[in-house]
């Protein structure tokens, strides 16, 4: 299915938001994932169910402070 | 004697507050972080690379067990987007604290305060820990500490700029009126700049260009932990009247 994750159209076959933090090599324990603007609990993150065209943030702390665009949601 | 800063339970070890920006890589700001002794490290929320995975993070270099992470809302100017991060933030952390930033112009980082007050209000009824940082404004500081803030973070001067406690007398109205602490945020150029924060009675500093642009990061840091214990042990101690003539400190009595 497509989903646009981070900003960036993706093809994945991932079915779960745990499953797409794998795929992408992101540690779950250290993010906070959004889908269609709603927040999901990392408890949630291996039963919930991605669909076609969903649109997912994941963040993660940074340094900070500085304004940078480009990773802004 | 003890003389801990306490806001809501939470006990912060050290009164000076770092930021995290701005440095050359994480090693550094390790390095820094650790030279200022703080325990709280603020850090902000952005997108995790999913292009291009690298695999080291921040956190990896400042261990959340060892320093309170004090997540910001920098870049949001608007009201939905600082609740947006902040809900963010609650998530990817272990704590309910946010540094409250919701910024009405590009050039000066000012706060846009009637937006700040908004979501000070609605995340502290959502049980957020919350430190707006706000202007050197009286009067604001008292609207947003009504409006459920922890602590309510006055600047000293514009993010970045180094200028000091521009409006000491300000700072010094601030306290007198607050019931929640006093946390300068941002201006701080140098070391005496943050022993003035705290001697005026601010109950800590939280500084980052300061430290992280200096020439010397490291010993920036030292210097600053250094002048947060100067100055808070200053306004402890209780300064002497400031008068136009002198006052002799050796006695008269047996001058030949």
């Amino acid at each position: 299915m497509r989903l646009k994750v981070n900003g960036e159209d993706r093809e994945t076959k991932s079915e779960t938001i745990l499953q797409l933090l794998k795929d992408l090599n992101v540690i779950p324990e250290r993010v906070a994932v959004e889908v269609n603007l709603r927040i999901i609990k990392r408890a949630d993150f291996e039963n919930y169910r991605l669909k076609d065209g969903d649109t997912v943030e994941i963040v993660y702390f940074v340094g900070g402070g500085i304004v940078d665009f480009k990773s802004q949601i | 004697m003890e003389d801990k800063l306490i806001i809501r339970g939470i006990e912060f070890k050290s009164r000076l507050w770092v930021g995290t920006g701005k440095y050359k890589d994480f090693e550094e700001t390790a390095r820094a972080v650790k030279a200022s002794g703080a325990d709280v490290v603020t850090v902000a929320v952005r997108r995790v690379n999913v292009v291009d995975r690298k695999s080291e993070n921040l956190l990896d270099y400042i261990d959340p067990k060892k320093y309170k992470i004090l997540p910001n809302t920098a870049g949001c100017y608007t009201v939905e987007d600082a609740l947006r991060y902040s809900r963010l933030a609650r998530e990817a952390g272990v704590s309910e604290m946010i540094k409250l930033e919701v910024i009405g112009d590009e050039k000066t980082l000012f706060p846009d305060v009637i937006g700040l007050l908004k979501a000070t209000e609605i995340l502290a009824k959502e049980g957020f820990i919350v430190f707006p940082y706000t202007n050197d404004d009286p009067i604001m500081a008292k609207r947003l500490e009504d409006a459920g803030a922890a602590a309510v973070m006055p600047l000293g001067a514009p993010i970045g700029s180094g200028l000091g406690i521009r409006n000491p007398y300000n700072i010094k109205i601030i306290l007198e009126a607050a019931k929640v602490p006093i946390i300068v945020d941002a201006g701080v150029g140098t070391a005496s700049d943050a022993t003035v924060a705290m001697e005026l009675g601010c109950d800590a500093v939280l500084i980052n260009t300061a430290i992280a642009s200096a020439k010397d990061p490291i010993a920036m840091a030292e210097a600053m932990k250094h002048a947060v214990i100067a100055g808070r042990l200053a306004y402890k101690a209780g300064r002497i009247p400031k008068k136009l003539y002198a006052t002799a400190s050796s006695p008269i009595e047996g001058m030949l």
